[in-house]
């Protein structure tokens, strides 16, 4: 953890947008920064501004997506520093490397700097009191801060306000003490969204509403299939749309979030822009992904896990295992690529000026995108200026700068400001999909009914292709959800297929999670029926009863208590094989991702041959949850997003362009179908863990268990439109 | 020319009339606060009161609502307030950006109908998409605005 430094008197506080006057702590909390040894080589990426009136402003490295990071980030700081979160406002960081790292992506946010976070509160309560004692000329241990007051043991008070002046000359108090957990305030609580009202009036600004003087706007007709290129273009019809002032080649920029270039319409209002994209006429050089079918490559990867693949992991010895099992289960499991539809498609405004340009986007990932800028553009990253918009959602889409660049690009091209918006077929067509996959899976059962030996053989486009085309197998980080699991199954093989990629991959909320999460917890229920046990005893007796510690991340190793917990607890509250109505049933799957337990239990019926989900029970263990507002919202989101992709989420391409354009052959679960949820937060004392992810993973198997439960059908294949269910 | 009556106001606009309602609102006339999410219908982001109706305007031609009474998310409504008074309360929004469109359906339903039932919300409803998944908020803080107009 970083040194905190009162910084009220420096002059670098310019620059972080912080007006001077009052107290300003500032820290570090990047843990890998060196420790600083004079003020110069301090750069820090946190800031708490206490002023005179007592007004606080919290600065947020982090992008509101929907995530509540603006509320929860801050609301920590509060906690410790016994502010009124009444009295706190929000500035929300440029992206640049002196606030450390702010990809909002992997559910790390929290993770990242909740102890830092509550060093800074801490400090400042510390000075806060030790400036009331000095006023008063009493001993420190006579004060105590409470509610955006110190109060002394006589019963006088003072408030924080009032104190900005004396504690801004104190020197940072070497130790400090956190408040005890029953202390807690806002930590813990259930804290109203800081962004919510601006919400509801319409007032909150996302990148599309954002507005710059003189700015084009801008739409871009890329080729359908991936890096294909325009060979020539004919514009005479786009040119007679009322508004359409330009049509301009856009040049691909061939880096992992580089421009995809093609013809590009600039136009006074976006819908001039969007009809002059629509009458461009434009022959394509359709490149190497120009014969990508999806339904091909299926097959193709399905041929590849049907063979010996390289082995990712090995335990034990499978094939003696197998030749011990009374019963051998086989199943293939495959899964389709899927686009992160936000609600908000992309955008960026950017304007450029000589060599410095400042940019306005909903990103996830500022810093990126300023390092992607300043290498087009050729200038240092100091000449490149990211503001981050509210982001009218993410879910991994709005970390990938591409759509910035390509705003950057236009705007030095056409010397002007401009705004490059998707539309909302752009945006389903030209995304970084996430991967497709097929996965065999073997097991055997023995006479006891206990699991001999498994092996899972998957293949799929890596997202390591992005970066680097010639990669065409997972990434190691890519099978850990396959080989990172609780189970007691000493005789284990997980093996990987060869998948080259033919699209953008990138990562989508809960990333590989979703197809491992899948086969594992489908096939899991396949093995207890085929052992005549009950899914939910079946997977608690292959975690076993004792507590193991292992594998996991770095300090963050799992534990089989807390798998055994989520799972029994949710088949607690979800009244697990109760009686139910004709024709209902439920399924069970529980999930290890972003270092958080979730298990989910489903409650379906199939009538008519059609599915419908009645209820989610979710119990996730995050570690200390924050706000449990933000935890339950994004455990009653991820229900629904996993909902979306179990029953509609397909994305197929033929001839190398993607089939699918638009929510009518793109679905989403809509309000009429979302079943009832109901979240349980497991109490805990440990270090905070992913929330936004982890929830989605669990979904798909279980309503699919479910389905099983209900018609002793046995689906291996998502989406179960496609099985005619919906 | 154009004229639109947008939140009380008179706007007169000269723009292409094939120009949907969704566009001239957000950019010739400046209420960013209605969306744009599928321009086809599908989503409900861009919805606004028209006569009291919730319309996509993604799909009706600016020239068509002239002499219409326009009301956005930033416009003024008995029922609209009603409703963003609950809706903070329920903690509805995540990213927030379809809440708008999802606000203006739930005050055109409750313009037309004083005691919907859970089936009447569900099916009004539907016709909005929340990527994020707020479906259950919104319908928890509907059916306490009713309760609350009709105690
Ligand atoms: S933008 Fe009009 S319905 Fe989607
Ligand atoms: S709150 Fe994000 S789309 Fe509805």
């Amino acid at each position: 953890m970083g040194a905190v430094r009162n910084i009220s008197r420096r002059s670098f506080i310019k620059g972080i947008g912080l007006a001077s006057g009052g107290l300003i702590i500032a820290c570090n909390s990047n843990p890998f920064a060196s420790e600083p040894k004079d003020l110069i080589e301090f750069n820090p990426n946190l800031f708490v501004q206490l002023n005179s009136d007592g007004s606080l402003v919290l600065v947020a490295s982090r992008s509101e997506m929907g995530n509540g990071v603006r509320t929860s980030l801050t609301s920590v700081i509060a906690d410790e520093m016994e502010a009124d979160w009444k009295r706190v406002s929000i500035k929300q960081a440029t992206g640049d490397a002196k606030y450390g790292d702010q990809n909002t992506d992997g559910s790390r946010s929290i993770r990242y700097l909740y102890e830092t976070m509550r060093k800074m509160g801490a400090t400042t309560r510390t000075m806060l009191e030790q400036a009331a004692a000095k006023k008063w000329e009493v001993s420190v241990e006579e004060c105590s801060a409470k509610d955006h007051f110190v109060h002394h043991t006589s019963g006088k008070k003072i408030s924080f306000g009032d104190l900005v002046e004396i504690a801004k000359t104190l020197e940072v108090p070497e130790e400090v003490t956190f408040k005890s957990k029953d202390k807690f305030k806002y930590i813990g609580s259930y804290l109203e969204g800081i962004d919510v009202p601006n919400y509801a009036n319409g007032s909150a600004v996302f990148g599309l509403d954002k507005r710059v003087d003189n700015m084009k706007f801008v739409a871009i007709k890329r080729c359908p299939s991936t890096f294909g290129t325009a060979k020539t273009f004919d514009d005479s019809e786009a040119l007679k749309i009322k508004g359409v002032e330009k049509v301009m080649q856009l040049d691909r920029v061939p880096r992992p979030f580089g421009a995809l270039g093609g013809v590009a319409v600039v136009a006074n209002n976006t819908w001039a822009a969007f009809q002059g994209k629509d009458a461009l006429k434009v022959d394509w050089d359709l490149g190497a992904n120009g014969s990508y079918d999806s339904d091909d490559y299926m097959e193709l990867l399905t041929k590849n896990v049907h063979k010996k693949g390289t082995v990712a992991k090995e335990s034990g010895n499978v094939n003696k295992a197998f030749r011990k099992a009374t019963k051998i289960i086989e199943s293939t499991f495959k899964a389709p690529h899927l686009a992160h539809a936000p609600m908000e498609v992309p955008n960026a405004i950017a304007v450029v000026n000589g060599d410095t340009c400042e940019v306005w986007a909903p990103t996830q990932d500022p810093q990126t995108a300023r390092t992607e800028v300043a290498e087009f553009l050729g200038v240092e990253k100091e000449n490149v200026t990211i503001n981050i918009t509210f982001l009218g959602g993410g879910f991994g889409r709005k970390s990938k700068p591409d759509y910035i660049v390509e705003a950057v690009a236009m705007a030095k091209q056409l010397n002007s400001p401009v705004q490059v918006i998707w539309s909302r077929e752009d945006d389903i067509q030209q995304c970084y999909f996430h991967t497709v996959s097929s996965q065999y899976m073997k097991a055997g059962i023995d006479a006891d009914g206990n699991v001999s030996g498994w092996l899972h053989r998957y293949a799929f486009p890596s997202i390591m292709s992005t970066f680097n085309p010639a990669a065409d197998g997972p990434a190691g980080w890519e099978n850990g959800s396959a080989t990172n699991m609780p189970y007691l199954i000493p005789d284990m093989r997980v093996e990987t297929g060869k998948a080259p990629a033919h699209v953008r991959i990138g990562w989508l909320r809960s990333v590989i999670n979703i197809p491992h999460g899948f086969s594992v917890n489908v096939f899991i229920d396949e093995l207890a029926h085929a052992a005549g046990k009950d899914p939910l005893d079946f997977r608690l007796n292959m975690i076993g009863t004792e507590d193991r510690i292992e594998g996991g991340e770095g300090d963050y190793k799992w534990n089989t208590k807390r798998f055994r917990h989520v799972l029994k607890q949710v088949a607690k509250n979800a009244d697990w094989g109760k009686k139910l109505p004709e024709g209902h049933a439920q399924g069970i799957a529980v999930q290890y991702s972003f270092l958080s337990y979730v298990a989910s239990v489903a409650e379906v019926s199939v009538k008519d041959g059609k599915v419908k989900v009645h209820k989610v029970h979710t119990v996730v263990d995050c570690g200390v949850a924050i706000n449990k507002n933000t935890v339950e919202s994004q455990m009653e989101g991820a229900a629904v997003f996993g909902m979306s992709l179990a029953l509609y989420g397909k994305i197929t391409a033929k001839d190398g362009a993607i089939e699918q354009s638009n929510f009518h052959d793109y679905q989403m679960v809509r309000m009429h179908e979302a079943p009832e949820i109901h979240v349980e937060i497991v109490d805990s004392d440990e270090k905070p863990t992913g929330v936004g992810e982890p929830g989605v993973p669990v979904i798909a198997p279980a309503i699919v268990n479910a389905v099983f439960k209900a018609t002793g059908k046995r689906y291996h294949s998502l989406p179960l439109s496609d099985h005619n269910l919906v | 020319m154009t004229t639109l009556n947008v939140n009380g106001k008179k706007h007169s606009i000269d723009v292409d009339p094939d120009m949907p309602l969704l566009w001239a609102i957000r950019d010739i006339i400046g209420y960013t606060g209605t969306k744009y999410g599928c321009g086809k219908g599908l989503c409900g982001s861009c919805m606004v009161l028209m006569d009291g109706q919730a319309i996509n305007s993604c799909q009706m031609k600016a020239a068509t609502a002239e002499g219409k009474k326009i009301i956005t998310i930033e416009g003024e409504n008995k029922n609209l307030q009603l409703l963003q008074e609950s809706w903070v309360k329920h903690n509805v929004p995540q990213c927030g950006f379809c809440q708008p469109g999802q606000l203006i359906t739930a005050t055109a339903l409750l313009n037309s109908n004083d005691n919907p039932s859970e089936r009447d919300i569900e099916n009004a409803m539907s016709r909005n998409i929340c990527r994020c998944g707020t479906y259950q908020r919104i319908k928890s803080a509907i059916i306490e605005t009713v309760e609350l107009k009709n105690s």
